[in-house]
């Protein structure tokens, strides 16, 4: 420095010095943010990542404020979440963002991993990056699962009924199986209670210790980038990739506008349609919940439809079940799936493109699907595109060995 | 893929995707839209009116307070207590209902549901439907369009008079079946039709308010906030703009 620093400027570098000898923080800053590179022709579907994080926060600071004026008892929950909603100062506020911050964590997360079967953000070296994300998506199911109980309406009540059920499929331990899960041999008020409990601690906890180790993970490799091409394999003399940039402050400052667009449709919908036309807050979950009264058509929230979708189109309960749970487990596979040379969408040939694009289109329509009422026909039109759904896991596996590739460029597009 | 060609496989996609779902078909009363405008204070009041003279005594609004009312509607504490509170309560209570459970089972052969929520678990417009959808059936008896064979009689028959159905017969599977066509006004009420609708309305206006009472203002606020936010983005975008000018 050229000039004397004035005091101020002086002291607050000897803090630092003073914390980094006992505290990394510098290092980390420097590590994970001012010269963490990352590629620089990041495009929409980047976006994701970080405001599923934003997401996490919201719903954690929701939830706890939420925890103060929730009552997990069956008796009471329906009638203190109405109290959140009339009485509570800002209740209201707090618990849509909740409730329609569930929602939007789903539609961010599946965009998310549709981004990577579009760049194959998934493939080697970033395998356990993918499985940790996936692990991450498994929790959240059961985290959302659990919370949907909470307000212990109609839906709530015989959603849970129903899924705990699937259990049972299961040869000889099923039914104990459900008696552990619910700690009753119906949905009471010990299901309700530990559910509270496995929704606010345990699930969150292990939540937050997955998006660690996920960012770790990302760290580690570096991320990929449109062209699934890797930037560290072009450095300059100092080490940084060329067609890398600094995270911080590049990327900091895009996924600030990425925030505030985001800010505005998740604004949207709470003050405007927070309902969604009863897919984020279903119309039977405002009656209470009854054990007495089965409502006339149950169905899971949307985002577990595409799942449920594939249960119902088969005959039998247990290969129902067991066909479910595939199709879950069957993604964890992915990077091995896929054994092209190139992992962009971009250098690969027109097989692959009409691929996702069909699955996709099969994850959407069984989803639909699986909000219907199940009319023979709709059984049908399940079974066609369940069939779909899988094959495009085993059509992968044998058209990206030997399928068409573009050649890939050295350095990224911008 | 070419360009036009992915244009056409975008479109046949959302074609696809909007396919409306194969519905089975089913037997459902004719639901008209019916226009509530919650913002409408002097049917709001109208409505809560209606809601304490004819609805209160059998179904109660457990989560609703009176001087919620009082707020909401333009009401001063004195009004609400004087005009809308008949039972022993304090203007901080919640719309209760004395009848016990038992009794009303026994009475009604179910319990009148809690209205608090119907406004959202029903839906404004199925109300509207249900208030207009009562009739005298061939026993005598009350009975509704909408939700056939209701426990509910017509409360509000003084109002509307007596409807009775006029059938006409279909074919289904070889078998003639009655239907109702449509319901007719036989005995008048106290009111003509219009005014009865106009009085339906002031009451679904009332039920859908009290199924979110939250509603009257989060509009308002939402448009400050979106407003915000516009801003925020704008100044971001300029933000990152300014910052990426550089990278090439």
């Amino acid at each position: 420095m050229a000039k004397p620093a004035s005091s101020l400027a002086r002291q607050a570098t000897a803090l630092m010095t003073w914390v980094d000898k006992r505290l990394p923080v510098t290092e980390f800053w420097n590590a994970h943010l001012a010269k963490y590179y990352a590629p620089k022709n990041f495009n929409f579907w980047y976006y994701m990542g970080s405001l599923a994080l934003l997401v996490l926060v919201i719903q954690i600071v929701t939830g706890i404020f939420l925890t103060m004026h929730y009552k997990p008892a069956a008796t009471e929950a329906f009638a203190s979440v109405e109290y959140i909603m009339r009485d509570v100062d800002w209740g209201w506020l707090i618990r849509y963002m909740h409730s329609s911050g569930a929602s939007f964590f789903f539609i961010l997360v599946y965009l998310h991993m549709f981004r990577s079967l579009l760049y194959g953000s998934h493939r080697k070296p970033r395998e356990l990056l993918w499985i940790f994300g996936m692990f991450i998506y498994l929790l959240l199911m059961a985290e959302a699962f659990f919370g949907y109980v909470l307000p212990w309406g109609q839906m709530s009540y015989w959603g849970a009924q129903v899924i705990i059920n699937l259990f049972g499929a299961i040869p000889t331990i099923g039914e104990p199986l459900t008696e552990w899960i619910r700690g009753d041999y119906f949905i009471s008020d010990a299901t309700l209670n530990r559910f509270f409990a496995l929704h606010v601690i345990a699930v969150p906890i292990a939540l937050l210790g997955l998006v660690v180790l996920h960012l770790s993970a990302l760290h580690q490799t570096g991320s990929n980038n449109p062209d699934g091409i890797e930037i560290k394999e072009h450095k300059d003399e100092d080490g940084v990739p060329l067609d890398g940039i600094p995270f911080h402050p590049y990327y900091t400052v895009k996924d600030i506008f990425g925030v505030a667009m985001f800010l505005i449709i998740f604004a949207f919908i709470i003050f405007f349609w927070p309902e969604a036309g009863g897919l984020f807050l279903e119309h039977d979950n405002f009656v209470p919940a009854n054990p007495l009264v089965t409502p006339e058509h149950i169905k899971p929230v949307w985002y577990f439809t595409p799942f449920y979708a594939i249960l119902k189109a088969v005959p039998d309960k247990l290969m129902g079940v067991m066909l479910m749970g595939l199709s879950v487990v069957v993604l964890f596979f992915l990077p091995w799936l896929d054994r092209s040379p190139v992992k962009s969408i971009r250098y690969k040939g027109v097989w692959y493109k009409i691929l996702v694009f069909t699955f996709a289109v099969a994850f959407f329509r069984l989803g639909m699907l699986g909000m219907a009422e199940g009319t023979p026909a709709q059984t049908w039109e399940m079974r066609v595109w369940t069939f779909v759904y899988f094959a495009f896991f085993i059509l992968l596996f044998f058209l990206s060995k030997g399928g068409k590739t573009k050649p890939v460029p050295e350095r990224v597009k911008h | 893929m070419d360009k036009s060609n992915a244009i056409r496989t975008t479109w046949l996609a959302a074609l696809l995707l909007t396919a409306p779902l194969v519905k089975a078909a089913e037997e459902t009363a004719h639901i008209e839209h019916a226009g509530v405008n919650i913002e409408d204070v002097a049917a709001l009041q109208r409505g809560a009116k209606l809601f304490v003279n004819y609805c209160l005594s059998c179904h109660g609004a457990d989560y609703m307070r009176y001087n919620r009312l009082s707020e909401d509607l333009d009401l001063s504490e004195e009004v609400v207590m004087d005009n809308l509170v008949f039972a022993d309560a304090k203007i901080g209570d919640t719309m209760k209902i004395a009848m016990r459970d038992d009794d009303a089972q026994r009475w009604f052969g179910k319990a009148p549901p809690d209205l608090s929520l119907a406004g959202r678990s029903r839906g404004a417009d199925w109300l509207y439907a249900y208030m207009r959808g009562f009739y005298q059936d061939d026993s005598g008896g009350w009975n509704n369009t909408v939700l056939p064979n209701a426990a509910m009689p017509h409360v509000l028959w003084r109002l509307q008079g007596i409807q009775t159905p006029v059938y006409h017969t279909v074919t289904q599977g070889g078998m003639e079946l009655r239907k109702i066509d449509h319901l007719e006004l036989t005995t008048p009420g106290l009111l003509s039709p219009e005014e009865y609708d106009d009085t339906v309305r002031d009451l679904v206006t009332y039920l859908d308010y009290l199924g979110e009472p939250a509603k009257l203002k989060r509009k308002n606020i939402g448009i400050w906030v979106m407003l915000f936010l516009a801003v925020f983005a704008f100044l971001a975008y300029l933000l990152k703009a300014e910052y990426w000018r550089d990278i090439h």
